[in-house]
């Protein structure tokens, strides 16, 4: 139960950053996109406060011999390269540009009663399934090679 | 477009980097709200009434904001639906086929020193960088 408090909690503040920084207003993501226009680096600012936070408090958590709430850690080890993490990124990034909104601010921004928000959600997730039904046809899983390898193919593995 | 204000933006992000950390410290996992959202669609996913109660609490923030600071969502630009639509399915479609969007690659993958998510990050700031040239430059559009 504590962890699920912490689960929401930690979803609470990643909202509120997201509304502090700005990034819940698709035009100031379109600002810092456009680097032809009157760019606006507010973005860059964003990510520098989010990693350079994340980066040293990941590595004091990983210290631990566990998480709080679980057996263990579950972070990703993969270092290869391959065609469905770049085309997937390409592909995100052109719909990041069209809306302005990527996955957090658009469900952060969809019950704050902006219509187009709402819309943007659903059909994301329209999309994600999609992704989930249809990929493999086009390209093959590179999990499927983990499995190959010896490692159990893991639904997991969709977290990065 | 809104003035731009470093500090806020600075103190957004550290509050987002503090909410990513609290999520490895209680659950070990990478806080990628593409991949926490996406296990929700799929029949079967692992722990997911943790993911369940990260996008509540995501959905309870908006609502706060809402409420107690609704100039969040005053942006000077909004997507039409027409925009909103497709960009919704390709940010869908794009983030599960690349594993991450940019909290898991951008901010958890880079604060992780991981080369797969400099990669996907690189690739999508690069393809976004480029729609909007072509959408706003090229095209001329209202965007």
């Amino acid at each position: 139960m504590k962890g699920i408090v912490a689960s929401f909690g930690a979803g609470g503040l990643f909202a509120i950053g997201l509304g502090v920084s700005g990034m819940t207003q698709p035009s100031k993501v379109l600002g810092f996109l456009d680097l032809f226009g009157a760019w606006d680096p507010g973005l860059a600012f964003v990510m520098v406060g989010a990693i350079s936070v994340y980066f040293l408090a990941h590595r004091l958590i990983k210290r631990r011999s566990r998480p709080l709430f679980d057996s263990h850690f579950h972070l990703p080890t993969r270092k290869d390269l391959d065609l469905r993490l770049v085309t997937g990124s390409a592909i995100f990034g052109v719909g990041w540009a069209l809306g302005g909104y990527c996955p957090g601010p658009g469900l952060v921004a969809s019950v704050s009663g902006v219509a187009p928000a709402l819309a943007f959600v659903i059909s994301m997730a329209v999309g994600m399934k999609l992704e989930h039904l249809f990929s493999w046809r086009l390209m093959r899983p590179s999990e499927e090679r983990g499995a190959a390898e010896g490692t159990a193919p893991s639904k997991s593995a969709a977290q990065v | 477009m809104q003035d731009f204000s470093p500090l806020a933006a600075l103190i957004g992000g550290a509050l987002i980097g503090v909410a990513a950390s609290i999520f490895l410290l209680a659950h070990g996992r990478v806080c990628g709200i593409s991949g926490l959202f996406g296990g929700l669609l799929r029949r079967t996913t692992d722990v997911p009434w943790v993911r369940a109660a990260f996008i509540g609490g995501l959905l309870a923030g908006g609502v706060a904001l809402r409420l107690l600071a609704p100039s969040a969502f005053d942006a000077s630009w909004n997507p039409s639906w027409m925009l909103a639509i497709p960009a919704g399915l390709l940010v869908g479609f794009g983030t599960q086929l690349g594993n991450g969007c940019t909290s898991g690659h951008g901010v958890c993958g880079l604060g992780r020193l991981s080369v797969r998510s400099l990669v996907a990050t690189s690739v999508f700031m690069v393809s976004g960088f480029a729609t909007v040239f072509a959408v706003r430059h090229l095209l001329g559009g209202s965007q």
